[in-house]
C-alpha cells in the first residue's frame, strides 16, 4: 500500500504549527512560517492535520 | 479520505480573517462537518451570528446566513425560528456575544427552549476588540481591561444554560476536533434548545497576555484539563478544580417553543 498523498495549500498555511506538533510520525515540519511535508514516507494517514488544521490549509488523501 | 469542505464554503472567501491558529477556524470545520453528517440542506438552514471574531462565522459557509447585532443573534434566529419552523437554524458565537452582552437573549433562548443549536465558542476574552475581559475570563487571568489580574468570578455556561432551561448542553475544546461534530450534530438532531460550549483558543488577545508560549500549549492545556462528563462523575470538586468537563451534560426533554406558539395560533383562529 503506497503511502497517503498530502497537499499543503501554501496560500492558506498561516503557520500555526499545530499540525507539525500533532502528527504522530513527524511527517511535517516548519519551514519558516509555512508547514511542509518532509517524510511523506511515514505518513500513515491518521488525518490529524487536516482535522486540527484551523485553515483548511491540508489535505490528506487515501488510496 | 479529505474531507470535502469546499462543497460547503461559499467560494473565494479563504484564507478567513481569524490569527494563526485561532481556534474559531476549527470550529468552522467542525460545523461544517455535523452539518454535513445531518444532512443539512443550505436552502432550509440558516448560520445566524451577532459580532465578534467568532461571530464572522457565517460568512464563510454557503447556507442562509445572517450577521446581526452584538449579542442579538439568539433575539434574530428566535425570529427567523418562529416564522419558518421548518428551518434548521444554528447560532454561533463568542462568550462575549452570548453572555455579556447578550446574555438576556441567551437565557431567555434557553427558557423557551426554543429548536435551536447554540455553539458558543468561549476563548475566554473580547477577542475582536483587543482582549477586554469577558464574564468567562477565568479568575487571576489578563485582559487589556485587568492588567493586575481579573477579580470577577467566571460563568459556567453550561450551568447556565442547563438553569435556563436548555434541553441539551454540552462542552468540549478546540483540541477535541472530532467532538465538536459529534456534539454539533447531536444537538441539531435534538429538538429544543440545544447549546454547545467549544472551549477555544485565542492566541493573540488571550494568550499572549496569559504566558501561553504558543497556540500548541494552549491546545496541550485543553488535552490534560479535559476530563469527560462519565469520568467527572466519580471525582470530587477537590479533584475537578481546573478541569474542564466535556461531552454531554444534560439532556431532557420538554415541550418546544414553536409548537406550543402553534397552539396559541390556533386557539385565536377558533380550531
Ligand atoms: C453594541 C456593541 N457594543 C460593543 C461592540 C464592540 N464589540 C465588537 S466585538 C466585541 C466582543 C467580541 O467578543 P466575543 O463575542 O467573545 O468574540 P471573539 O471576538 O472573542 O471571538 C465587542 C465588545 C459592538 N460591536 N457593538
Ligand atoms: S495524516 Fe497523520 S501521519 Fe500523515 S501527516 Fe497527517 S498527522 Fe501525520
Ligand atoms: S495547521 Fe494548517 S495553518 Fe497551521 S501550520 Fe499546519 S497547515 Fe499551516
Ligand atoms: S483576536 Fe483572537 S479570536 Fe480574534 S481572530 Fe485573533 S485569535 Fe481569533
Amino acid at each position: 500500500m503506497s503511502s497517503p498523498r498530502l497537499e499543503i495549500i501554501e496560500r492558506y498555511c498561516k503557520g500555526c504549527s499545530i499540525c507539525v506538533e500533532f502528527c504522530p510520525t513527524h511527517v511535517l515540519e516548519m519551514d519558516g512560517f509555512l508547514a511542509t511535508v518532509v517524510r511523506p514516507e511515514a505518513c500513515i494517514g491518521c488525518m490529524q492535520c487536516e482535522l486540527r488544521c484551523p485553515d483548511f490549509a491540508i489535505k490528506v488523501y487515501k488510496e | 479520505m479529505a474531507f470535502n469542505y469546499e462543497q460547503y464554503l461559499r467560494p473565494g472567501k479563504l484564507p478567513h480573517i481569524w490569527c494563526p491558529g485561532c481556534g474559531h477556524g476549527i470550529v468552522l470545520k467542525g460545523l461544517l462537518r455535523a452539518m454535513d453528517a445531518c444532512h443539512l440542506d443550505k436552502d432550509r438552514t440558516a448560520v445566524v451570528s451577532g459580532i465578534g471574531c467568532a461571530s464572522r462565522l457565517p460568512g464563510y459557509v454557503d447556507f442562509n446566513t445572517l450577521h446581526t447585532a452584538h449579542g442579538r443573534a439568539a433575539a434574530f434566529a428566535t425570529g427567523i425560528k418562529l416564522a419558518r419552523p421548518e428551518m434548521t437554524v444554528l447560532v454561533v458565537g463568542g462568550d462575549g456575544d452570548g453572555v455579556a452582552i447578550g446574555g438576556n437573549h441567551f437565557i431567555h433562548a434557553c427558557r423557551r427552549n426554543i429548536d435551536m443549536t447554540y455553539v458558543l465558542c468561549n476563548n475566554y476574552i473580547y477577542g475582536m476588540t483587543g482582549g477586554q475581559f469577558s464574564p468567562c475570563t477565568p479568575m487571576g487571568d489578563k485582559a487589556s481591561t485587568t492588567p493586575y489580574g481579573n477579580p470577577d468570578p467566571t460563568f459556567d455556561i453550561a450551568k447556565l444554560a442547563i438553569g435556563a432551561g436548555a434541553t441539551f448542553v454540552a462542552r468540549t475544546t478546540a483540541f477535541h476536533a472530532t467532538q465538536i461534530d459529534k456534539l454539533i450534530a447531536e444537538g441539531i438532531r435534538h429538538k429544543g434548545m440545544s447549546v454547545i460550549e467549544v472551549l477555544d483558543d485565542c492566541p493573540t488577545a488571550f494568550g499572549r497576555r496569559n504566558k501561553f508560549r504558543s497556540v500548541v500549549e494552549m491546545m496541550k492545556r485543553f488535552k490534560e484539563t479535559a476530563v469527560p462528563a462519565a469520568t467527572a462523575a466519580k471525582m470530587s470538586a477537590e479533584e475537578l478544580q481546573g478541569k474542564i468537563v466535556t461531552g454531554i451534560l444534560h439532556r431532557e426533554e420538554r415541550p418546544e417553543y414553536c409548537e406550543q406558539y402553534q397552539q396559541v395560533i390556533d386557539r385565536a383562529r377558533g380550531a
